[in-house]
C-alpha cells in the first residue's frame, strides 16, 4: 500500500488531471524563473521522465523557492509554443478543463499545476485469475475476486507506467470474469451461518442512531490534510509518525460520528460515513507500510533513506488488520522473470 | 473574494414528503467555485440529508446533471460566477425522482441499451486491431463525446410528453456506431430508430443541443440518422 503514484500535472488546487498527452505533444514545465527545470533532473528524457521523478522535481523547485504564485506553491505547464490547431486537435478536453476552472487560455498563457494523488499500485492481493489471496503463499479466499485499481496483481511493481492501468483492467478483468463464471458454476449456494450480516447491520444501525458530536466532513478534511502534509511524494520517519498519530486520533473520533440522514432511501450521508471508515483503514495501511520500508523505490521516496536497498527490500508488503485492531505487516518475495527489476537511469 | 450564495433546492424525500418542497441554504463560496462546491458546503456543514449524485466533479463522469436556474447543466462545470449568487436547483425533468436531486436513470439507460450501443462486427480480426483511417474516425468524432448525463434527453419537450421516445442521448449513441466504418449493424440500428419511438418523434426543438455539456451537435446527429434512414445510406 505504500506505493502510491502522484501525477505531476494536476490543475493547481483542484488536482484535476492534465494527462501526459500535454507533455507528449511538447508541453514544457517551467519554474518561476521561466527555466525548463526538467533539463537539470533528467537531461535525456526531460519533461517526459517518469511520474515519480517529475513530481519530485516539481516539489523540489517549490521547496527551493522557485515556485510560482503568491505562495510560490506551483509551477507552470507551458503549451503556448504549440500550434493552436495542434492543441485543439490533440488536447481538447485537457484545455477545456483549464478554461473552465482557471479561466486561462492555454494557447496563450501557461497553466498552474502541482502534483496530485493519482493511482494506488497496491490493493487487494490477487493471482492472475483475479482471485483474492490472503497470504504470502498465495492462499485463495474462495469467492473473492478483484481487478483494476482496487486489486494488486503486481504487474505495476512499485511504480505504474502511464496507460498500463487500462491493460490491467482489460487483461485481468477478462481473466477474473472467466474464473468467476467457472467458480460459480462449480459450487452450490452455500448455507450462510445465522446472523452473518449482524456485524454490518449493527454498524449501520449504530451510525444512524449515533448521537456523538463528530462530523464526517471534519474528520475527512483532517485526514486529507495530514496525508497531504506527511505521506505525499517526499516521506520520512517524523512525518509518517505524525500521520499515524493523527490517523489514530481520527479513528477514535470516528467512533463518535453522527449522521443527519436516518432514512433508507438513497442515503448518501450514510454512504459517505461508511466510506470514511474505509479511508481511515487505507490511510493507516499506507502509512504503516511506508514507515516500515526504510528505503526509496518507485513511487516511495524517503528523505531519510534515499537509496534503493535491494538486499533488504526487494519484496512486497502485505498489511493485515489483526483481531486487536493493529496493522500487521508481512512480506512476500518479488518473483523475477523475463525482465529482472533494476534501478532506472535517465 | 468570497461571496454569499443563496441556494434554493427542490427537495423530495418519498419516506416523508407527500409532494416536493423548497428549501433554502445560505453558504459562502468563491465566485470561481463550482455550483457543486456550494452544494457540498450545504450538505457537509448544514444538512446531511441533502441528496445529489456526483463522482468525478469535473465533467467527465456525467453524474451531476440538474436543472440550474431553469437550464439543464452539470453542477461541476458551472461556476458560481456563471450563474450568479441566487441559484435554483431542481432534478432533471422527465425521469422519476428518487430523492431530492437524484432521479431514477433506469428508463434513460433502457432507451440507451435499446439502440445496441456497442461495436458489432462478426469478422475475426485475427491477432491485431481493427484499423480505421483518420477520415473514417472523424465521421463520428462528435458523438463519441457523450457522457450519458441525460441533460439532452431530459431537456426534450417530446420526451417529457412521451417517455416511449428513445430520446436524443440514445440517438447520439446509435450515431456513434452507425457511422463507424468498423461496425456491421447500422441497418439494425436504423430499423430500431425508424420505429414510432425513434427519430421521427424529434421536432428539432434544439433544446438537446443547447443542454449538452460536452457541446455535441445533438440535433445535427439526429438529422444525420434521419437522412440515413430516408436515403438508405450510411
Amino acid at each position: 500500500m505504500e506505493f502510491f503514484q502522484f501525477h505531476p500535472t494536476g490543475i493547481y488546487k483542484l488536482g484535476i488531471l492534465l494527462s501526459e498527452a500535454a507533455r507528449g505533444e511538447g508541453g514544457i514545465l517551467r519554474n518561476a524563473e521561466g527555466e525548463r527545470f526538467m533539463e537539470r533532473y533528467a537531461p535525456t528524457v526531460k519533461d517526459l521522465a517518469p511520474r515519480d521523478m517529475v513530481s519530485r522535481a516539481i516539489l523540489t523547485e517549490i521547496r527551493e523557492g522557485r515556485g510560482i504564485g503568491p505562495n510560490q506553491d506551483y509551477v507552470h505547464l507551458d503549451l503556448t509554443h504549440l500550434p493552436p490547431e495542434q492543441i485543439d486537435a490533440k488536447l481538447p478536453d485537457i484545455t477545456d478543463f483549464v478554461r473552465t476552472y482557471l479561466a486561462i487560455e492555454p494557447k496563450t498563457a501557461p497553466i498552474p499545476i502541482q502534483p496530485t494523488a493519482h493511482y494506488a499500485m497496491g490493493g487487494i492481493p490477487t493471482n492472475i485469475d483475479g482471485e483474492g489471496v490472503i497470504d504470502a503463499e498465495g492462499t485463495v479466499m474462495p469467492g473473492l475476486y478483484a481487478a483494476g485499481e482496487c486489486a494488486c496483481v503486481s504487474v505495476h511493481g512499485a511504480n505504474r507506467l502511464g496507460t498500463n492501468s487500462l491493460l490491467d483492467i482489460v487483461v485481468f478483468g477478462k481473466r477474473g470474469g472467466r474464473a468467476m463464471a467457472q467458480y460459480v458454476s462449480s459450487v452450490g449456494m452455500p448455507e450462510l451461518p445465522k446472523g452473518v450480516e449482524d456485524d454490518v447491520r449493527g454498524r449501520i444501525e449504530r451510525m444512524k442512531a449515533g448521537s456523538g458530536g463528530e462530523k464526517v466532513a471534519r474528520i475527512r478534511t483532517e485526514l486529507q490534510q495530514t496525508m497531504q502534509d506527511n505521506a505525499l511524494v517526499f516521506r520520512n520517519e517524523a512525518g509518517l509518525s505524525r500521520a499515524l498519530a493523527d490517523i489514530r486520533d481520527l479513528t477514535s473520533a470516528y467512533e463518535q460520528v453522527a449522521i443527519d440522514d436516518k432514512g433508507d432511501t438513497f442515503n448518501y450521508d450514510l454512504t459517505e460515513a461508511m466510506e470514511l471508515g474505509y479511508l481511515l483503514d487505507l490511510a493507516e495501511g499506507l502509512v504503516v507500510s511506508a514507515r516500515a520500508r526504510t528505503e526509496s523505490r518507485g513511487a516511495q521516496y524517503r528523505t531519510d533513506y534515499e537509496t534503493r536497498d535491494d538486499a533488504n527490500w526487494m519484496k512486497h508488503t502485505l498489511a493485515t488488520r489483526t483481531e486487536d485492531g493493529a496493522v500487521e505487516l508481512t512480506y512476500k518475495p518479488v518473483v523475477g522473470g523475463k525482465y529482472e527489476p533494476m534501478e532506472r537511469k535517465y | 473574494m468570497a461571496v454569499t450564495v443563496h441556494l434554493k433546492v427542490k427537495r423530495y424525500n418519498p419516506d416523508r414528503d407527500k409532494k416536493p418542497r423548497w428549501q433554502e441554504f445560505t453558504v459562502e463560496a468563491e465566485p470561481t467555485d463550482r455550483v457543486l462546491d456550494a452544494l457540498h458546503t450545504a450538505k457537509w456543514s448544514q444538512d446531511g440529508t441533502l441528496t445529489f449524485r456526483r463522482s468525478c466533479a469535473h465533467g467527465v463522469c456525467g453524474s451531476d446533471a440538474m436543472v440550474i436556474n431553469g437550464a439543464n447543466a452539470l453542477a461541476c462545470i458551472v461556476l458560481i460566477e456563471d450563474v450568479g449568487t441566487s441559484i435554483t436547483l431542481e432534478p432533471i425533468r422527465g425521469l422519476p425522482v428518487i430523492k431530492d436531486l437524484v432521479v431514477d436513470m433506469e428508463p434513460f439507460f433502457a432507451q440507451y441499451r435499446s439502440v445496441l450501443p456497442y461495436l458489432i462486427n462478426n469478422d475475426d480480426p485475427g491477432y491485431k486491431e481493427r484499423y480505421q483511417s483518420s477520415e473514417d474516425r472523424e465521421r463520428y468524432d462528435d458523438t463519441t463525446k457523450c457522457i450519458l448525463c441525460a441533460a439532452c434527453t431530459t431537456s426534450c419537450p417530446i420526451y417529457w410528453g412521451n417517455s416511449s421516445y428513445v430520446g436524443p442521448a440514445a440517438i447520439v449513441n446509435a450515431h456513434r456506431f452507425i457511422f463507424d466504418s468498423r461496425d456491421q449493424a447500422a441497418e439494425q440500428r436504423l430499423d430500431i430508430l425508424n420505429q414510432k419511438s425513434g427519430v421521427w418523434k424529434c421536432r428539432t426543438a434544439f433544446n438537446c443541443s443547447e443542454a449538452c455539456p460536452r457541446g455535441i451537435r445533438v440535433t445535427q446527429a439526429i438529422e444525420e440518422v434521419k437522412r440515413a434512414i430516408l436515403y438508405d445510406r450510411v
